[in-house]
């Protein structure tokens, strides 16, 4: 980390859990748990709530739906973690690591639904240059995609614009493909809180 | 509005007028990617528009202008909240507006 006190700086609470982990799993805590457990009170505590909503909170798409919506936002920040990690949650959930790689190498023949593939094709222009327009909105409602679906689609743009951005400015440490697997199944079973 | 949108205004309610170490016109300003000089201003901005090409480097210069970690903590938290609180915004908008003309 790019700031000693994201490594250093932890509450006796957050540096016994660190410890507990490493010792269940053999790997370190994770760089999020990390952020959001430093000074919880300004920016984790809030800033889960905020995520879980966006990516349990009821919803017309479902969790890997979001979880691959994540993955792509992180592809297109150029968040070398947020990808690894989001591409790993989405693939456990569909339990289909084809399609999400298919997705990853290249949306436009990805084997996805119309709906899906042009929402992500909106959310990754919004990533990409910061901008979308009432054209790039018709697209998506023309391919299917409801307003509903739009809009909650837009909550998941904002959770991981806002998480590639905190992660690649600290500089979250890339771990190997079993520190993402293991990330993966705890974000599948409890989500964001 | 909305239960995720209602939880992304507390967020930034408490980045913003909350407590911290950083002066709020300060924390403000990164929200807005419009304010800060300098180095601190320049990471502020890779924050904002170029996240994955921040350095070191920059967070060196910007520590030595006079920030301490958690100072800088809490401004790039507020640059990042910002940033993509304002992209959602503007896509909320352009969503508004397609609907609108049916």
């Amino acid at each position: 980390m790019r700031l000693a006190i994201l490594d250093h700086g932890h509450s006796l609470g957050a540096r016994l859990l660190f410890a507990f982990i490493r010792r269940v799993s053999g790997q370190p805590a994770p760089e999020i748990l990390k952020l959001v457990r430093y000074r919880p009170d300004f920016l984790g505590a809030p800033m889960k709530k905020v995520v879980h909503e966006a990516m349990r909170g009821s919803s017309p798409w479902s969790v890997a739906d979001r979880e691959l919506m994540a993955a792509v936002v992180a592809q297109t920040a150029g968040s070398d973690f947020c990808t690894k990690a989001h591409s790993a949650v989405a693939s456990r959930a569909y339990s289909d690591d084809a399609r999400v790689r298919a997705t990853l190498e290249d949306l436009e023949t990805a084997p996805i639904e119309e709906p899906l593939r042009a929402t992500l094709r909106m959310l990754a222009k919004l990533t990409r240059e910061h901008v979308v327009d009432q054209e790039d909105m018709r697209s998506v409602l023309a391919a299917g995609a409801s307003r509903q679906q739009v809009e909650d689609a837009l909550a998941v743009g904002f959770a991981f614009n806002m998480i590639a951005r905190l992660a690649d400015a600290f500089g979250f440490f890339v771990g190997g493909p079993e520190v993402f697997a293991t990330g993966a199944k705890f974000l599948l079973a409890r989500g964001y809180r | 509005m909305s239960d995720v949108m209602q939880l992304r205004e507390a967020l930034i309610q408490r980045v913003l007028e909350g407590d911290g170490q950083a002066q709020r016109e300060l924390r403000r300003s990164a929200f807005d990617n419009a304010g800060p000089v300098g180095p601190v201003g320049a990471l502020v901005e890779k924050v904002a528009l170029h996240a994955s090409q921040i350095t070191d480097d920059d967070f060196a210069a910007a520590s030595a202008s006079g920030l301490t970690e958690d100072q800088l903590f809490e401004v790039v938290a507020c640059a990042a909240i910002g940033q993509a609180s304002r992209q959602q915004d503007l896509a909320l908008a352009a969503l508004a507006a397609a609907t609108a003309e049916g």
